[in-house]
């Protein structure tokens, strides 16, 4: 108990006075899940619009594909795509690199958005779809309105896909190889893996501390969120 | 949506551009990572010659698998058969001592297997084993985790039953695991001096550097990957590296580094005299 307490006033005194380490640190897990979450989201969206609005065979089995993929082991999916890159072409400058770990996570979190951006599709689909129809839109207007209805399902995508992204530690650990320079500045170093570091050299204040850092600047990018996804009438 | 698009094939794009080519990859064990001490080599390291390392931190078996498949430019690790079955197949060649410690047994204070005082390790780990006190093993390829089944063959005991224990983790980690749980386990003194005052565990049998058991001797070699089978890896800095690493002044600094005192690693690769068992497997019979 007493050690949890030392790591909450290590967090914060860490938080006001962030030093090199710590800064790239952060700085390496919000620029890779942000740019997994900025590649992911576009695409998850154009997909989900194409498996819940579109009428084609195997449609069940892809919703079921996609359901089961949610709960891909991130170690798994760093193994694979640390294979894939191991492979001789040209991808295979991009080992131990930030970009190689932007792929395991797009890999991991575009089953999880595209999930509940088209469980969010179909709860509103079928009554605006009738309506935007019934008005005279076509194919792709019709995907629009349906898709502005659930801009709060589509909200509650990104911010669980950014989740997930900034919180796991086996994907990036295998295929970033958890790199800082000697200097003290992180290359592929996460603060999800910088707590394996230190929970590995016995430091469980630093360790916990750092967990807290990023549990606090998890919020900050949720609130900011959330003000973005209020109801119109509300702003 | 065009925008989008160019947007998505923008970002696309970023991870798709070409990668400067001067950098070292270097796997490793995390004795040697989380010790600081290629922290230490590699800010020499990059003052001479301006190359960054990349420093891969993970067991024996794993850094030896990844120079297997070419993922990395060099290993420094240490478990001696291991190394010697790779150089044998080709994968990696040049090998150079580099330095040694030694593995010591660690339990609790309270030593409930009454192993104070074994004059071996695989004494103590008999008395371990017999008295079921419970034992947490890496588990895991590393070179410790080679050197304890060494132990466990020597002393014609198969480990198995609830006290012994797979951490399968680093031995940092294993450590821990076995201070709070009470156990032994066989660790390199490195990292047991580096992590000591964290942890509520004894050296119970002492290795080689306090004039304890011989068998546990941990040397530490050096490779670069075989750059006939990987001529994209970067052999040229790879022996840059191990030049460096065996040099006056790499050997310095691995000799500097110390944890109250007493010194981590014990630098070997200087020597009057020839020693050419560094640089072949161990069984060869060359002509």
């Amino acid at each position: 108990m007493r050690e949890i307490w030392g790591s909450v006033e290590a967090a914060f005194s860490l938080l006001f006075h962030p030093d090199r380490y710590l800064l790239s640190t952060i700085l390496v897990s919000f620029k890779v899940s942000g740019i997994a979450l900025l590649i992911c989201f576009p695409v998850s969206a154009a997909l989900a619009a194409a498996i819940s609005l579109g009428r084609f065979p195997g449609r069940g089995a892809v919703k079921l594909l996609v359901r089961t993929a949610m709960g891909l082991p991130s170690v798994v999916v760093g193994l694979l795509v640390l294979l894939v890159l191991s492979e001789a072409g040209p991808f295979k400058g991009l080992l131990w690199t930030p970009r190689a770990m932007v792929i395991s996570q797009l890999v991991l979190i575009t089953p999880l958005v595209l999930g509940v951006m088209i469980s969010s599709l179909e709860g509103v689909s079928r009554r605006v779809a009738e309506a935007a129809h019934v008005l005279g839109a076509n194919r792709l207007q019709v995907a629009w309105a349906v898709m502005r209805e659930a801009r709060l399902g589509f909200l509650t995508a990104a911010v669980a896909g950014f989740g997930r992204a900034i919180a796991e530690v086996g994907s990036v650990l295998i295929v970033g190889g958890n790199i800082a320079w000697a200097d003290g500045t992180s290359y592929t170093r996460t603060l999800t893996t910088a707590i394996v570091v230190e929970s590995r050299k016995g430091n469980f204040e630093a360790a916990l501390a750092f967990g807290i850092v990023l549990m606090v600047l998890v919020l900050a990018v949720n609130l900011v969120l959330g003000l973005l996804g209020r109801p119109e009438e509300a702003r | 949506m065009l925008k989008v698009l160019l947007f998505v094939g923008g970002l696309l794009s970023i991870i798709g551009a070409p990668l400067a080519a001067a950098e070292l990859v270097l796997a490793t064990t995390t004795s040697t990572y989380d010790t600081g001490l290629l922290d230490a080599l590699n800010r020499s390291f990059e003052e001479l010659l301006g190359v960054k390392v990349k420093v891969i931190a993970v067991g024996t078996g794993a850094a030896l698998e990844l120079a297997k498949r070419g993922m990395v430019d060099l290993v420094l690790v240490h478990a001696r058969p291991l190394e010697d079955r790779y150089l044998a197949e080709g994968w990696v060649i040049n090998r150079r001592d580099v330095m040694f410690n030694d593995f010591v047994v660690v339990g609790p204070p309270e030593d409930p297997a009454g192993v104070k005082g074994a004059p071996t390790a695989v004494e103590a780990f008999r008395r371990i084993a017999a008295a079921g006190a419970r034992f947490i093993s890496r588990g895991d390829n590393s070179g410790t985790n080679f050197k304890e089944r060494e132990i466990w063959r020597a002393a014609g005991i198969e480990p198995g039953g609830r006290w012994y224990l797979l951490s399968g983790k680093g031995m940092g980690d294993t450590l821990v695991q076995a201070s709070l749980m009470g156990g032994y386990t066989l660790t390199d003194r490195g990292t047991f001096l580096a992590m000591r005052e964290n942890l509520d565990l004894e050296i119970v049998v002492e290795g080689p550097v306090k004039g304890g058991d011989p068998m546990l001797m941990n040397p530490y070699g050096i490779m670069a990957v075989n750059p006939a089978r990987f001529p994209d890896r970067n052999y040229v800095l790879a022996m840059a590296y191990i030049g460096f690493v065996t040099s006056p002044e790499g050997q310095r600094i691995i000799a500097g580094l110390t944890v109250g005192g007493e010194p981590l690693f014990y630098p070997t690769a200087l020597r009057e005299e020839p020693d050419f068992s560094e640089y072949v497997p161990r069984d060869w019979r060359g002509g």
